[in-house]
């Protein structure tokens, strides 16, 4: 059957802003690219607590969830995220968690080893960010 | 191409121990089960068929208005008293895919965020997916599937709608038009379409200017409609503080005994019945059309449409011809 039509292969990411900090541009525009590459951004806005943005992920089945922090509180924040994330059975097996910000290599690092595919900072292009999505989210095990 | 299957009288291991976990209330099983309904796959069909006697109970309130209006607000407002009620709340929320990319950006979650630790509150976000409504051609099979889970009440929030996006009147039991102050003069009133709708009229931002003008306005337009046994109240709220939601749910809850007690519910269940049968042949011919007459055949007939050889009725029945 034909794709066009009922849409099996359309890639739905949630773009979450957990924290403090308010900056959410750089979440708006890499949304943005998302849905110009063809993609459901589900946008959650600001100030988000890791369950607030745990539960969302649940309830929309997300394929993607990417989380930008601009405070320097990726290491508190993110792996906190993951956390909740999992005790709702989303993991990085079925699940690819990118984040972004201002994020030194060595944290990046760290994210990585904790279960984040990809760590994305402010030299990022967009067109990599949408195409890294979709070499990614095939390899997921969504059954 | 599988589509065609008749209806199994069980579903398999797979789909049986997720249709149990769905309705012993694991909103993750839930949730799968709405991608599949939305993409049109087959385990969602399936799984469908087999939840659909279990729906039917839940109450459905459609919300539509202009982009801008507070619909979202509104949504999350209205769920907050239900939900002091005693009632469990789902939400779906429609915004636009892009025409061009099949992409959408879904925000109605934004206003809706004080929801979200309550685990008796589902919201779930759909794009329209180039169904031109207001609505998302899967929207009523996302209804049905959370009314099956168990939720009381389920509010479906529209597109920010124009003048003619009125699906949601055939899609809900009682359908809810936010207005805002200053949204142009009584002509706009008077037209055909979204106006004609409503079952209740919120004025929303009503501590604007202009606010007791709407309402005058939406009075005058409503005294000149026939009498159908139900006036559609107008309720001036402000939904960024609460202001008058408990009224508009009241409004709601008036409508819904109207229903009831006029026998209107049947003829209207029987209408969505109708509507929703209707469109998925619909769109079931389309799918048959493509792919039997053929992508190729389409493009031979409009070049010859836009060569002016042959004229767009002639070739939307020499197209038909090759099913």
């Amino acid at each position: 059957m034909s794709d066009t039509t009922t849409m099996t292969g359309q890639i739905r990411v949630l773009v979450a802003k957990p924290g403090l900090d308010g900056h959410d541009r750089g979440a708006k525009i890499v949304a943005r690219a998302l849905r110009d590459s063809g993609m459901e951004v589900i946008y959650t806005g600001i100030r988000q607590t890791p369950d607030m943005i745990a539960e969302a992920a649940l309830q929309e089945d997300v394929h993607v969830v990417a989380l930008s922090v601009l405070s320097g509180a990726h290491l508190e924040l993110f792996p906190r995220i993951l956390d909740a994330c999992r005790q709702r059975g989303i993991t990085p097996e079925n699940t690819l968690f990118l984040g972004g910000g201002i994020i030194p290599d060595e944290d990046a690092e760290v994210l990585q080893n904790a279960g984040f595919s990809a760590v994305f900072g402010p030299g990022a292009h967009t067109g990599d960010i949408a195409e890294y999505v979709r070499a990614h989210v095939p390899g997921l095990d969504r059954s | 191409m599988t589509t065609e299957t008749s209806a199994p009288s069980q579903l398999s291991g797979r789909l049986a121990e997720l249709e149990e976990r769905l309705l012993s209330g694991d909103r993750r099983a839930l949730a799968r089960v709405l991608s599949w309904v939305e993409s049109g796959d087959q385990r969602g069909r399936d799984i469908l068929r087999a939840l659909y006697p279990r729906s039917g109970r839940a109450r459905t309130i459609g919300l539509t208005g202009s982009p801008g209006a507070g619909k979202s607000t509104v949504t999350n407002e209205l769920a907050k008293v239900f939900r002091a009620r005693g009632q469990t709340v789902g939400i779906v929320a429609i915004d636009p895919s892009s025409p061009y990319t099949m992409g959408a950006i879904l925000g109605d979650r934004v206003r809706m965020s004080e929801l979200y630790s309550d685990p008796d509150v589902f919201i779930r976000s759909l794009a329209s997916r180039g169904a031109l409504g207001g609505l998302s051609v899967a929207t009523q099979d996302v209804v049905h599937v959370l009314d099956a889970y168990g939720k009381d009440v389920i509010l479906i929030e529209t597109v920010g709608a124009g003048q003619d996006e009125v699906d949601i009147a055939g899609a809900a039991q009682t359908t809810i038009l936010v207005n805002t102050p200053n949204m142009g003069d009584e002509v706009q009133t008077l037209k055909a379409g979204i106006m004609e709708i409503a079952d209740v009229l919120a004025v929303n931002k009503s501590d604007l200017p202009g606010a007791n003008r709407m309402v005058s306005a939406l009075k005058a337009l409503l005294s000149l409609n026939p009498d159908h046994g139900w006036d559609p109240p107008i309720v001036p709220i402000i939904a960024t503080q609460g202001e008058g939601i408990e009224k508009l749910a009241e409004a709601c809850d008036a409508h819904f005994e109207e229903l009831e007690s006029s026998g209107k519910m049947q003829t209207a269940e029987l209408d969505r019945a109708r509507q929703q049968i209707t469109s998925l042949a619909r769109a079931r011919i389309l799918r048959r059309l493509h792919a039997e007459a053929g992508e190729e055949r389409l493009v031979k007939l409009a070049t010859d449409v836009a060569s002016r050889i042959s004229d767009p009725h002639t070739a939307a029945a020499e197209w038909l011809a090759g099913l």
